[in-house]
């Protein structure tokens, strides 16, 4: 539908303003506002239940939002809902291809149910089976698949018709880890064809794959950007790394200490979240020596996003509390 | 222009002026083909991989036509009799030939004591008693009124009033041919009585079989109960499954999801029909008066509703449990209690003969009984069609308007 189309031209594939879903009185989403360029990865990061499918699933034009608004390849998620539902492959959290069904006769429905033209059928079909590595087993139904292939299969059912931009919920949740490696090769591949991709996850090395990030949390955006830019800007306080003896014997000594938020094992070592470094550091070689362990290194390190991701979300608990004890 | 067609010869004549052709507005709008079949081809695989919605779609109706085929009669013959001849004498041996001779009783055995006939009636040998007192004879020589007396079983009424009727039937008889006796003794000349004599004769079903007339509306309720119980879990399963997230993520329009999925079941329905009229004709000999043609044109109208409102039980529900037990309550107990398959529609209270317009079953029944035994026409049957029509067409219709493409 042309007259929908927004004529100025924007370059952005995914836009939210304001968009908040609530269920009764429990608000899933909360007034996010974000905007993704074509061909970007974007990952959509949070814990469990911190409402990323609600998001994907208002954008895919399946759920409706509660107010707010957002667009999708230039396509009203309200308005345009279903108008959105040829532009876009979506990939549920769920593998939802039909078990009973083989492999090619699910590529063969979604064929028919995207009306992909008969000249390009067969390209198309071959295309996925070769992408997800399922050339001995055309003939096989879904149920016998390891979760590799079939996370590889959906995926190719989803983009079948070849849609400017994909969104993927938590797609490598319970899948090995080469496999997990080979998807994200996979996706690599069609951003650089100028394909969008809006990805949940909550694996951190999944993450750092990301264009740009958005951190949400209890329904809201709590941090936006690219990987680099949130270990760097976004943590108030700094990561020191300590590597010792008895590491978690030295845990609960540094853990004393005022000015440390906590401390936590991290390879062979440990990371200390502290306000300040500075006095920090001297602290910590102290109280580490007045106990007899042996330092190997301490020193003020840039934080994985894993510690950013911990630090953001115990910041906005300690926001909220207050809040909600008064709204009690 | 059209952009569907980018000016193909045959559709330019119309595109002045609409932007586009109707065939692809039509195709936008309403429904593509290409998906219906897309829907209706997995649809299919998904019951031949199935052997339980196999099993329910073509062994249960088979299972149903037997056993009421078979079990399921209201003729009321042969009941079991248990006499107390108190008497033994030749009038009262008489009356129990006449009882024993017709082919409404069978003698269970005799009795001599209220112990034994008790027992007989508890156990079920015998539903009916009759007892002769022992001065029988003496009463009936004399021109008196003999009284004779008939235990029922009334646990069952139906068989009971039955069973009632033909006893006093039986004893109208003796009492008139005893009259007749006496007056032809004391008269001396043979009586002429103006008495009514009515000559029955039955139309259509001749024989006053019942299960001439019960195996039609068989065909109605079998019809009925497997096309909305196997469509009632369709759309219910891909909710839970899971798979409904994806489909409604793509540009399928819920009209082409709906039709797809009736089409497979549409196929069962038809194949069961053929079934159930073979059935009928070669092991039931039951005969098929009218036309084959109108009885299918009617089944295709009758069966469209009745997957259409399996659907539509299934969209509301969007659970398999829920809907089943939903498609239970709202087609297969009207259609076996209410359609005048078993019970009469006329006996029912008015509030219940109310109820019975709105369930469908009620019209085909009376359809395929006049197709079966009365080889009646369209003219006949039109009111009954034309509803059937108006309420398959409405399932339809609400079926699609009710299927969401959205979560919730």
């Amino acid at each position: 539908m042309e007259t929908n189309r927004d004529t100025t031209g924007n370059d952005q594939a995914v836009s939210l303003k304001e968009l908040t879903k609530r269920f009764g009185n429990f608000t899933a989403v909360d007034n996010i506002t974000l905007d993704v360029k074509k061909g970007e990865i974007f990952g959509f990061l949070g814990p469990n239940g911190a409402g990323k499918s609600t998001t994907i699933r208002m954008l895919c034009g399946i759920l409706t939002p509660t107010s707010g608004s957002g667009s999708v390849a230039n396509f009203d998620i309200v308005r345009d809902s279903e108008s959105i539902k040829a532009s876009i492959g979506y990939m549920s959290q769920k593998f939802s291809l039909y078990e009973d069904l083989t492999v090619e006769e699910n590529i063969d429905f979604y064929s028919g149910i995207y009306k992909i033209p008969a000249d390009k059928k067969q390209v198309r079909k071959e295309w996925v089976i070769g992408m997800a590595g399922l050339a001995e087993h055309r003939l096989t139904r879904t149920a016998f698949l390891s979760g590799g292939w079939k996370q590889r299969l959906a995926l190719g059912c989803a983009i079948l018709h070849e849609p400017p931009v994909i969104f993927l919920d938590e797609p490598t949740s319970g899948v090995d880890p080469i496999s997990r490696r080979n998807f994200w090769d996979l996706i690599y591949h069609l951003a650089e064809q100028g394909v969008t991709v809006f990805v949940t996850t909550h694996y951190m090395d999944e993450a750092e794959y990301c264009d740009r990030l958005g951190l949400i949390y209890r329904g809201g955006l709590i941090a936006l950007g690219t990987p680099e830019e949130l270990k760097t800007r976004f943590m108030a306080e700094e990561v020191i790394e300590v590597i010792c003896d008895i590491p978690h014997e030295a845990m609960e000594h540094i853990e004393k200490l005022a000015g440390i938020r906590h401390a936590a094992l991290f390879g062979r070592g440990l990371h200390v979240v502290a306000e300040n470094s500075g006095v920090a550091i001297p602290a910590i070689a102290e109280i580490l020596g007045g106990q007899n362990l042996a330092v190997s290194r301490i020193e003020k390190i840039i934080p994985s996003l894993e510690d950013v991701f911990v630090s953001l979300i115990e910041a906005s608990d300690r926001e909220q509390a207050p809040q909600r004890e008064f709204t009690k | 222009m059209c952009r569907a067609c980018r000016g193909i010869p045959l559709y330019a004549p119309l595109l002045a002026g609409t932007g586009a052709c109707p065939l692809h507005i039509l195709r936008r709008k309403v429904m593509n083909l290409l998906r219906v079949k897309a829907v209706a081809k997995k649809e299919f695989i998904h019951i031949l991989r199935d052997p339980r919605s196999l099993g329910m779609g073509i062994a249960m109706p088979m299972l149903l036509l037997f056993l009421f085929g078979y079990a399921l009669t209201l003729d009321v013959d042969r009941v079991p009799l248990i006499v107390w001849d108190q008497n033994n004498t030749p009038a009262s041996r008489e009356l129990v030939s006449r009882f024993s001779g017709s082919r409404y009783f069978a003698l269970y055995r005799h009795a001599d004591n209220y112990r034994d006939i008790e027992r007989a009636i508890n156990r079920r040998d015998a539903l009916i008693a009759i007892i002769i007192p022992s001065n029988f004879a003496k009463l009936v020589e004399s021109g008196r009124k003999a009284p004779v007396q008939a235990l029922l079983d009334g646990s069952d009424p139906n068989t009971a009033t039955y069973a009632l009727g033909y006893a006093e039937s039986v004893s109208r008889s003796y009492s008139r041919d005893i009259n007749l006796r006496i007056l032809r003794r004391v008269s001396g000349i043979e009586p002429e009585f103006g008495h009514l004599d009515v000559r029955p004769r039955v139309w259509f079903n001749t024989d006053m079989v019942s299960r001439n007339y019960l195996f039609p509306g068989l065909i109605a309720v079998i019809m009925m109960i497997i096309a909305a119980l196997l469509t009632s879990l369709t759309v219910a399963r891909e909710w839970e499954t899971g798979t409904m997230e994806q489909l409604i993520s793509t540009p399928l329009k819920g009209s082409e999801l709906i039709l797809g999925k009736v089409v497979p079941y549409f196929v069962i329905g038809i194949l069961d029909l053929i079934l159930s009229v073979l059935v009928g004709e070669f092991i039931f000999d039951i005969p098929l008066h009218g036309s084959l043609w109108l009885l299918f044109a009617m089944s295709v109208i009758f069966l469209t509703g009745a997957l259409s409102l399996g659907v539509l039980i299934s969209i509301i529900a969007r659970n398999q449990l829920v809907a089943s037990q939903l498609a239970l309550v709202a087609t297969m107990l009207p259609a076996f209690l209410l359609s005048g398959f078993i019970f009469p529609i006329d006996n029912m209270p008015a509030p219940v003969q109310g109820i019975t317009y709105i369930v469908t079953a009620r019209y085909f029944v009376k359809i395929l009984r006049d197709i079966y035994l009365k080889d009646a026409g369209l003219a006949i049957m039109a009111g009954e069609a034309g509803l059937l029509l108006i309420f398959s067409i409405a399932a339809i219709a609400v079926s699609i308007r009710m299927f969401r493409k959205k979560i919730e």
